[in-house]
């Protein structure tokens, strides 16, 4: 990926973040939020990581995101002015912003030089390598990751019913139906023997 | 480089004025269409100083709905309502439109075309992921509905926004679940090469198209392609008897004609789709790279050209043909009611999208192991 390129989509990315965190309107921030992904996708495929890219927009900026927005718009949460004032808050995030700092620190450190950086498969990024060291080298991974998706979609639905009354199902008494077959001697019966 | 950077902008050019033309043209079937479906007359008024009038030409309501309604359209006062999000809600309808034009890249609008030295694949762009791009873009084309909705600062248009978009996601999984059965089936994500593998007969006369293969999942892409273009009878998000307008209530003027144009570019792309993965794309019955095949030996040779013209104008002659239906299944059926609408996505096409696709893999191990 040609360097300014890089550096535009990095800035967009780096914008983005701080729309998230620096906006006060949820709505607003779900939408920075999926900007930074798209734009990750889109690095992904200048990387050369063409179906990742794709699946990136896909999963999160087609799917989660909108989900997000769903559930903002369902909960009617509006804008909180008084969010990140409490101190107790204010000292876990600066902890946690340090420690991720760190992290990133030792990664940039261990990068390997770009003489020491091997060139890429030909087949690299297309979606037969992809499946293939998906379905071979990480199969169990594989598996056991989607088997956790089923548990936490169970144990989401569990919860969510645990606290709905009881689904009965409700049979009709034929005696007090408002749809019950009139009288003979309604005017609809009239009608429809005319 | 030059010339294919030339070779590359014509083709953006000629696909983006397609499907604006064949929108507008649309927008002319949809109304003089609805007119002879229920048998009245429609558009006939509008002519240009008398012109067509004096010379005794046909009046067919061209003028009414091509010229007249989009100039109306877009000269009326752009309303915006108090305590709207007027950045988000100036956005929405271009958030709704982009992501429907731009997926119109990957449509396979014929095999190759050679000119001089230069051959021209004539797919806009040819992405060897196209399935995936078209999945990626359709997910992105909920924002501006449901955005629209969100910013206008009403309760009608939030209430639409919403059903706009959970109907959206909801029918997002039958039709993506109907274009992994094809990817199955085809064997490669790239539009193109599902076009090429359409080519030849079965049993000397019969086209190979995806139809014959896959029947289940036309059926699947026809209805959940026809919830998200969020036209009748799945037009919960507008609902005009319950919500106003739904999600574009607080729109007017060019803002709404963008949403219009939405609605009317979905129905092309959703056509685009089905006569790629199931109806041979450009490909016309017996017609190979060196002419005409026809069942019983004759052979027809024809240039490069004009088979490369026989397969472009097949190729939108079929997606007008699906367009059309489209508008006439619009104006045939009543609304879903919304738990309607939900049972037959969550438990009609989605379990037979699964069984389809199950089936289906279960095939091409069988047949291709």
């Amino acid at each position: 990926m040609p360097i300014g390129i890089f550096a535009f989509l990095a800035a967009l990315a780096l914008i983005g973040a701080f729309g998230v965190i620096l906006q006060s309107n949820p709505v607003h921030c779900v939408l920075a939020l999926a900007l930074v992904l798209m734009d990750l996708g889109v690095i992904f495929m200048g990387l050369g990581a063409v179906t990742v890219g794709f699946l990136q927009i896909v999963v999160y900026v087609g799917a989660i995101m909108v989900l997000f927005l769903f559930i903002i718009f369902l909960l009617n949460i509006q804008a909180d002015p008084g969010a990140g004032l409490h101190l107790g808050l204010k000292l876990f995030g600066s902890i946690a912003a340090a420690a991720m700092a760190a992290e990133f620190a030792v990664i940039v450190v261990r990068t390997p030089k770009i003489s020491q950086i091997r060139t890429l498969p030909v087949d690299f990024g297309t979606v037969a390598a992809l499946a293939r060291s998906l379905f071979t080298d990480y199969l169990v991974a594989f598996e056991v990751t989607s088997v956790l998706l089923l548990a936490a979609i169970v144990g989401a639905i569990a919860l969510a019913r645990r606290f709905a009354p009881p689904l009965m199902l409700v049979v009709p008494d034929p005696s007090r139906s408002t749809l019950a077959t009139p009288p003979p001697d309604a005017p609809n019966a009239e009608r429809k023997s005319a | 480089m030059t010339a294919e950077l030339v070779i590359g902008a014509i083709k953006a050019l000629v696909i983006v004025m397609l499907v604006l033309g064949l929108t507008t043209l649309m927008l002319w079937f949809e109304r003089k269409g609805a007119a002879l479906i229920q048998d009245r007359i429609g558009a006939n008024r509008a002519d240009i100083f008398g012109i067509g009038k004096r010379f005794g030409l046909p009046n067919f309501g061209i003028i009414n709905t091509v010229l007249a309604d989009p100039i109306k359209m877009f000269t009326k006062e752009d309303f915006v309502p108090d305590g709207a999000d007027r950045f988000l809600h100036a956005l929405a309808p271009f958030l709704a439109l982009f992501p429907v034009l731009i997926t119109f890249a990957v449509a396979p609008m014929g095999d190759i075309l050679q000119v001089g030295s230069h051959t021209i694949d004539l797919q806009p762009a040819n992405l060897n992921v196209g399935a995936l791009y078209v999945l990626a873009t359709i997910g992105i084309g909920v924002y501006g509905i449901a955005l629209g909705g969100w910013a206008s600062n009403n309760r009608w248009a939030m209430l639409g926004g919403i059903r706009a978009s959970a109907q959206m996601i909801s029918y997002e999984i039958a039709m993506s679940l109907a274009i992994i059965a094809v990817v199955v089936c085809y064997g490669t994500l790239d539009l193109q090469e599902m076009c090429r593998s359409q080519g030849g007969v079965w049993f000397g006369f019969l086209p190979r198209w995806g139809i014959l293969l896959q029947p289940v999942s036309f059926v699947i892409l026809l209805i959940a392609g026809m919830a998200e273009s969020k036209r009748v009878p799945f037009d919960l998000p507008e609902g005009e008897s319950e919500l106003v307008a739904g999600y574009f209530t607080e729109y007017s003027g060019g803002k709404q004609a963008v949403f219009m144009m939405t609605d009317f570019a979905e129905v092309l792309l959703v056509s685009v789709l089905i006569v790629t993965f199931f109806f041979g794309g450009w490909q016309v019955p017996w017609l190979a790279r060196d002419g005409f095949h026809f069942p019983g030996g004759t052979h027809l040779g024809l240039p490069n050209l004009v088979v490369a013209l026989f397969e472009f104008v097949a190729f939108w002659v079929k997606v007008v043909i699906f367009c059309l239906f489209q508008i006439l299944i619009r104006w045939t059926l009543p609304r879903f009611r919304y738990d309607q609408l939900m049972r037959l996505g969550w438990k009609g096409l989605v379990p037979l999208g699964l069984i389809n696709l199950v089936v289906t893999a279960f095939v091409v191990v069988v047949a291709g192991g």
